[in-house]
């Protein structure tokens, strides 16, 4: 084992241990009640108003994130410090005009009149209404981070090559290089071919690139309060910039293939017509659902392992879990990398049906 | 047996599914790395990347009894 893989291995197991210190602390100082494992989950997997760092001397220590709220009143903003760490709709914040109170993670505007939230026996609210809501959650705040980060790294690189005037990479540069080339000769080309690559690289070079950097930020254990590839809206929203992509770039041959297949007698034309068109919605749709499983279902795994401790209620669980969840962070690595990849390569696979030529 | 018992059985039976799918995926990329052991390295990342897609199908199913 080298000096830089040792080290490695040194800082996964360092920011395990803190992870695991960040669930003790938050979850030790409820004693009264039972520990929810599902409750805990739920709440680190989903989208929320403020990005939670730790629990200190059971005062959360939090960054507060902006509310943009479109009401009827016109737009409403404020501070998500202003609910003073409540999810359960007790905390009213009056602002232009409108009273509101946050509950599991969603702005109620409560109606005239009213004091309370009121709930049916589903627990949904019945007297709030949900305002449009535009707000900077942490889902968002760590995008932007991520997109910092790859302007960083791809600013930089790129001024390298303009600086030094060879061919030969330097700095960060030659770390980059290679993925780059990877995706061009093992994904666009086989994929899309020699002579209409081209213009997709930027596509599919960013999807990877994006996708990637946010699966990492979501395995980090002081950020895992933002799960952003594990969010639905995101994945859905990639996976129809590839939809709009093969459909704007779908040549003569693309189109009759699903409306009229060639080669294939008439009642089978007619028969093969909708499961084509199906089969055009079903391809966003795998692509959306594959990511967003994949990497919910690791964030959840994680999390179940370390409240095994708290479910057991014993410290002699502590390493069984702790020595469990390094082994599936270790896999996730992996993971985070192949989820990336493989929604690039099926982008390009998608893209490379539809510009194909005809030549059967 | 109530809804969440369901949504558990059906988990547990896209886990099987995936199970077989991987070792499948594992026992035929043994076999050909034991007869062409030069690109090994390649029939690693092809069988990494297939047992990727096994294991999708079988989260599909999880999303499913997450939502039931």
């Amino acid at each position: 084992m080298t000096l830089n893989t040792l080290r490695a291995v040194l800082f996964l197991v360092f920011s395990v241990a803190i992870s695991n210190f960040g669930f003790a602390t938050q979850d030790n100082d409820d004693q009264d009640k039972p520990f929810n494992a599902k409750e805990m989950i739920m709440h680190h997997v989903k989208d929320g108003h403020e990005f939670h760092i730790v629990d200190w001397n059971n005062e959360p220590i939090t960054i507060p994130l902006p509310i943009i709220l479109f009401t009827d009143n016109g737009l409403t903003t404020f501070m998500s410090s202003e609910f003073q760490h409540d999810d359960s709709g007790s905390q009213i914040v009056e602002k232009n005009g409108g009273r509101f109170v946050k509950y599991h993670e969603k702005i109620y505007q409560l109606n005239a009149g009213v004091d309370a939230l009121a709930f049916n026996e589903e627990q949904h609210p019945t007297n709030a209404s949900l305002p449009l809501d535009f707000s900077i959650t942490k889902n968002v705040f760590m995008m932007w981070v991520s997109v910092l980060v790859l302007l960083l790294i791809f600013i930089s690189s790129a001024r390298k090559y303009k600086k030094t005037n060879s061919l030969v990479p330097s700095g960060i540069a030659s770390f980059m290089e290679p993925l780059i080339i990877f995706i061009r000769d093992e994904v666009a080309i086989p994929m899309i071919g020699e002579d209409k690559y081209k213009k997709y690289m930027p596509f599919l070079l960013s999807v990877f690139f994006f996708i990637w950097i946010n699966n990492i930020f979501g395995l980090i254990p002081i950020l895992n309060g933002a799960n952003v590839s594990g969010n639905i809206a995101f994945t859905l929203s990639l996976a129809l910039f590839t939809f709009v992509i093969t459909l704007f770039s779908g040549n003569k041959n693309y189109w009759k293939h699903i409306f009229w297949m060639p080669g294939v007698p008439v009642p089978m034309k007619i028969f093969l017509m909708p499961i084509e068109i199906i089969g055009m919605f079903v391809k966003p749709f795998s692509l959306t659902i594959r990511l967003f499983a994949n990497i919910t279902a690791g964030h959840i795994i994680i999390l179940s392992l370390m409240s095994l401790v708290f479910i057991f209620k014993s410290e002699f669980i502590a390493p069984v879990s702790v020595g469990f969840s390094l082994f599936i962070m270790i896999i996730e690595i992996v993971v985070v990398a192949i989820q990336a990849y493989i929604f690039t390569v099926l982008s390009a696979l998608y893209i490379g049906t539809a510009t194909a030529e005809d030549n059967h | 047996m109530t809804i969440t018992g369901i949504a558990a059985i059906g988990a547990g039976i896209a886990v099987i599914g995936a199970g077989l799918g991987i070792g499948k995926i594992g026992e035929s990329a043994m076999n050909a790395m034991a007869r062409q052991p030069e690109i090994q390295g390649k029939l690693q990342t092809s069988a990494l990347i297939l047992a990727a897609f096994v294991e999708a199908v079988a989260l599909f199913g999880v999303v499913a009894s997450l939502i039931v």
